[in-house]
């Protein structure tokens, strides 16, 4: 299974708008951060171009909240190294190009709504006025609300409208719809997807399926402080599980049909043949011109089935040996 | 293997700048002395309090009205009491990054423009902004009773001592504060300055205790600032004693926060 760790650092991602030379919105180097005998990251390359919108997906400990604390300068990694457009993650903070939305907590229960956004806004050199980041972030009704009164949902609306205040080029959530219900989920959802058809950068950690699939354009997987997959929803999904081909066809040579490269194995069952595949584009293609095949359908396993397939503790990675994990 | 339609122009990050001072500025200021006075536990401790204990103890005309140096006891315990009202809000103050270590706001803190030494300055000026209230209404109280008498220009010289002697306790409000990471803190301190107040004769002068706790007394953090603070009206000069007292333990406290400062924004 280790054909999974498909990252390709030399395709040129990253490197901003293509050719002239601009950092990406984040790199990390080699990051590694222990905690005591704890490795939560162990060794992370990674890029993050300008309007990406990426999910970290993975399982508890996996080292998501680890990687960001380090991407936003709040605790410093063992080993690599980390920039944000090129500088220091605690001089892109001062400059308002990145802000985040932190999991719970770091709120003041005795300050109302509009209060704690004022404040924020404050240290900001050119903030984006209160009314406005409230406004977007569908809280205005509650401006003058108490935030020790307003519920978990508004609560991290109000984190998301105090992460606006900056206008940052880069948007970072961690975990932000732990413990939301589905509605104040879907609610708090369509306030960032709104925010970031304007071409702002985001990226959150998350362990909802759904939602890396639904609102990231890349998804990179994390497992035990290793990016183990990093691609489109699709190709991760691909990645763990293969597509599966579907087509009918009349009298299917069973035989021929498995020397396709990239075929696993052939199904039939009356007129309808499925054949898994690792490369489905090449098994479409002879069956569309090669044989009378129709109907065809290409259609990949669920992300949950991916992610499980890559992120549980069975899967055979060689340089996962040694001890210290939670 | 990400697929990216549109391309998106590189922010020009030379555009953006950084506040001055840290980010400090007087908006924070402003909320943040709002927030103290809307705390009902705050305002009763640093001002109601002492206010009370005042009307309860300064007002008695078997003694009120002897003669305390340049002024009668009333004021002296006037003055007594206003130093427990100021040390009582400058500790509250400071111990104010208890609460918001507690709530993750400080950690919140770090992904703006903050920086550690803005956030502590504030927390000072703010512990000082409530203590310099407390001396105001403790004094305006006992104007009001019409019962201390002293020269007109040591109200002014006695509340100014009280209130910047009080520094000293937004220091120690911000040790603790960074030592002990609960939202309760106040319920110790309040307990703590209690037992300061009698160590330093704000509640009881010093002479009627037993000789043992007398010479005790003398290293407790409030018995220099409660002399000196009573210097101007007793008008009999001041011992170097106290000085060292009010300054070894303005030392301790600073370095205590300090300490516990630089751990906190290290780990962070």
């Amino acid at each position: 299974m280790g054909r999974m760790t498909v990252i390709d650092m030399s395709d040129g991602r990253g490197q901003g708008t293509a050719g002239t030379g601009e950092p990406p919105a984040i790199a990390l180097r080699g990051v590694r951060k222990n905690f005591g005998a704890v490795q939560a990251v162990r060794g992370i390359d990674l890029d993050i171009a300008s309007g990406e919108i990426v999910a970290f997906l993975g399982p508890n400990g996996a080292g998501k909240t680890s990687t960001i604390d380090i991407i936003l300068g709040l605790s410093h990694a063992n080993a690599g190294s980390v920039a944000v457009y090129g500088i220091h993650p605690r001089q892109a903070i001062s400059r308002g190009l990145v802000s985040a939305v932190m999991q719970t907590g770091g709120l003041l229960k005795d300050l109302t709504v509009a209060e704690t956004a004022e404040y924020t806004a404050s240290l900001f050199t050119q903030p984006r006025p209160v009314a406005e980041v409230l406004q977007r972030a569908g809280i205005s009704s509650i401006a003058d609300r108490r935030v020790g009164k307003c519920s978990g949902g508004e609560q991290q609306r109000l984190r998301f409208a105090m992460a606006l205040l900056p206008d940052p080029e880069l948007l970072i959530l961690d975990e932000p719809t732990t413990g939301m219900d589905v509605e104040g989920r879907r609610g708090f959802w369509a306030a960032i997807r709104q925010d970031a058809a304007r071409g702002r950068t985001v990226l959150f950690a998350t362990h909802y399926l759904e939602e890396a699939d639904a609102y990231a354009d890349r998804i990179i997987l994390l497992r035990h402080g290793k990016v183990v997959a990093d691609g489109t929803s699709s190709e991760v999904k691909a990645m763990a599980a293969g597509r599966t081909v579907r087509v009918t066809l009349a009298n299917p040579d069973q035989a021929a049909l498995l020397a396709i490269p990239g075929a696993e194995s052939v199904e039939v069952r009356g007129e309808t043949v499925l054949v898994h595949a690792s490369d489905s584009d090449a098994v479409a293609r002879y069956l569309l011109t090669q044989t009378p095949a129709r109907d065809l359908e290409i259609t990949t396993r669920g992300l949950e089935d991916a992610f499980i397939a890559l992120t549980s503790d069975d899967t055979d990675e060689p340089s996962n040996t040694a001890g210290g994990r939670p | 293997m990400t697929t990216q339609s549109v391309p998106v122009p590189v922010p020009d990050v030379s555009t953006r700048t950084a506040p001055g001072m840290g980010g400090f500025n007087t908006t924070v200021l402003k909320l943040e002395i709002r927030r103290l006075l809307r705390n009902r536990r705050t305002v009763i401790f640093a001002m109601i309090i002492p206010a009370f204990l005042f009307l309860l103890f300064g007002l008695n005309s078997s003694y009120a009205n002897l003669r305390a140096g340049h002024g009668n006891v009333s004021a002296f315990i006037l003055v007594s009491m206003a130093l427990y009202g100021a040390v009582l809000a400058t500790t509250s103050g400071g111990a104010m990054v208890s609460i918001e270590r507690a709530a993750g706001w400080s950690r919140q803190l770090r992904v703006t423009p903050l920086s550690p030494t803005a956030y502590v300055v504030i927390k000072i000026l703010t512990a000082m902004v409530l203590g310099l209230a407390s001396v105001v209404v403790v004094f305006l109280v006992g104007m009001g009773t019409g019962k201390p008498t002293m020269p007109g220009y040591l109200w002014v010289v006695s509340a100014l001592c009280v209130w910047i002697g009080s520094l000293v306790f937004a220091a120690f409000g911000l040790f603790m504060g960074y030592l002990l990471p609960t939202e309760n803190v106040m319920q110790f301190l309040g307990f703590g300055l209690m037992l300061f107040a009698f160590g330093g004769g704000l509640f009881i002068p010093l002479s009627q205790y037993p000789h043992v706790l007398q010479t005790l007394a003398k290293f407790t953090p409030l018995y220099g600032l409660n002399q000196l603070v009573h210097a101007p009206l007793l008008g009999e000069g001041v011992q170097w004693t106290w000085v060292v007292n009010a300054i070894v333990w303005l030392a301790i406290f600073a370095a205590g926060a300090v300490w516990r400062f630089r751990k906190d924004t290290a780990r962070v």
